[in-house]
């Protein structure tokens, strides 16, 4: 038990690391989009090419897009959430239903 | 009660990460809105198409043998949902997020998905102008095909190589990851050939900006997708699911 603990955290951590190095060491790189630089590599690589179709919606600003992510990342965790709840507490009724 | 303990790791793991990057308006990875030229479009519409129709069949196969897979495959999709929320900054100085599609693919086979990750790919791109309808087919090709068949093809292969479990599942997930990135790369450079380089030099730009963003998120997405599979795993147990086996590809 202890064991697997420390491995959960171990991994959480060497996550977290993946994601800060980057931002500690790299100074004054403003993290932009990797589509965003596709899109100026293909301006670039053809400058008459037009893009020929718009969103019919975009989230108005930056604050609204962040509330939408964030919204994607609920629905995604709380699912998940319920799920491994509903699985735990299942297999520990059957468990005592078995003893 | 390892899983007890999981859990106190794993939800605050996931808050912190929505709290540091969930927010801001940089945009990352799937090729952007009316960036493909229409023939490309429906080049790979017509690709996908298939493989989503025989997703949603191998889906309903799925459901129907065991109606209680409906909540695994709701999770199989949720993790997805999750993580390709997450805009993670890498070594690159740019932003991309992981595609959580591995886990499902390893979990159900890959053709479901297909499914699962064209309502991903349709929530972002009618809510948040991420990735597009008129690419939604290459998208839904890169994100939702090949990275799931290669997340599959990995984790089968590793395990038949007697890999240990953990370590089948983190390499198909973060290559499948890594391959979804790659496509993009294969796509943008088809579509976007460079004058005087052609199709190799094109390539190679595209690749710079999206595989190598994506190296470090892609062994991320390996390990979170340990993190959740070996909880699911833990949780459902054999028993639960009848003996039917988590990882067989149903026809």
């Amino acid at each position: 038990m202890k064991r697997s603990i420390l491995k959960n955290l171990l991994l959480a951590a060497l996550v977290v690391a993946l994601a800060v190095v980057p931002l500690m060491t790299l100074k004054h790189a403003e993290f932009g989009g990797a589509d965003g630089q596709a899109e100026e590599a293909i301006t670039q690589l053809h400058p008459e090419y037009k893009p020929w179709f718009a969103p019919f919606w975009e989230p108005p600003g930056g604050e609204v897009a962040s509330l939408l992510f964030a919204l994607q990342a609920a629905i995604g965790a709380g699912v998940l959430g319920y799920g491994l709840g509903f699985l735990r507490g299942k297999g520990e009724s059957a468990d005592a239903g078995q003893a | 009660m390892t899983n007890l303990k999981f859990r106190f790791i794993a939800v605050p793991l996931m808050a912190a990460f929505m709290l540091l990057f969930g927010s801001g308006d940089a945009f990352a990875m799937h090729i952007m809105e009316g960036f493909l030229p229409p023939s490309w479009s429906l080049f790979w519409t017509a690709v996908s198409l298939p493989f989503f129709v025989l997703g949603f069949r191998s889906m309903r196969k799925i459901v129907a043998d065991n109606p209680r897979m409906k909540l695994l495959l709701a999770m199989a999709g949720a993790f997805a949902f999750v993580l390709s929320s997450l805009k993670i900054p890498s070594v690159t100085g740019s932003c991309s997020h992981p595609t959580g599609v591995g886990l499902g693919a390893i979990m159900f086979g890959p053709s479901v998905m297909s499914v699962l990750g064209a309502i991903v790919l349709l929530f972002q791109a009618l809510l948040l102008a991420h990735g597009g309808l008129t690419t939604l087919g290459a998208n839904l090709f890169s994100m939702g095909i090949a990275g799931p068949f290669v997340s599959y093809g990995i984790y089968k292969l590793a395990d038949g190589m007697k890999a240990p479990r953990s370590m089948a599942v983190f390499l198909g997930a973060a290559l499948g990851d890594l391959v979804t990135y790659v496509v993009t790369s294969l796509q943008l450079a088809a579509a976007f050939p460079s004058a005087t380089g052609g199709f190799a030099a094109a390539l190679f730009k595209f690749l710079g900006i999206f595989a190598v963003t994506q190296v470090p998120l892609a062994v991320s997405e390996g390990i979170l997708t340990v993190m959740v599979w070996n909880a699911i795993r833990s949780y459902a147990g054999e028993t639960m699911f009848g003996g039917a086996t988590l990882s067989g590809e149903v026809k």
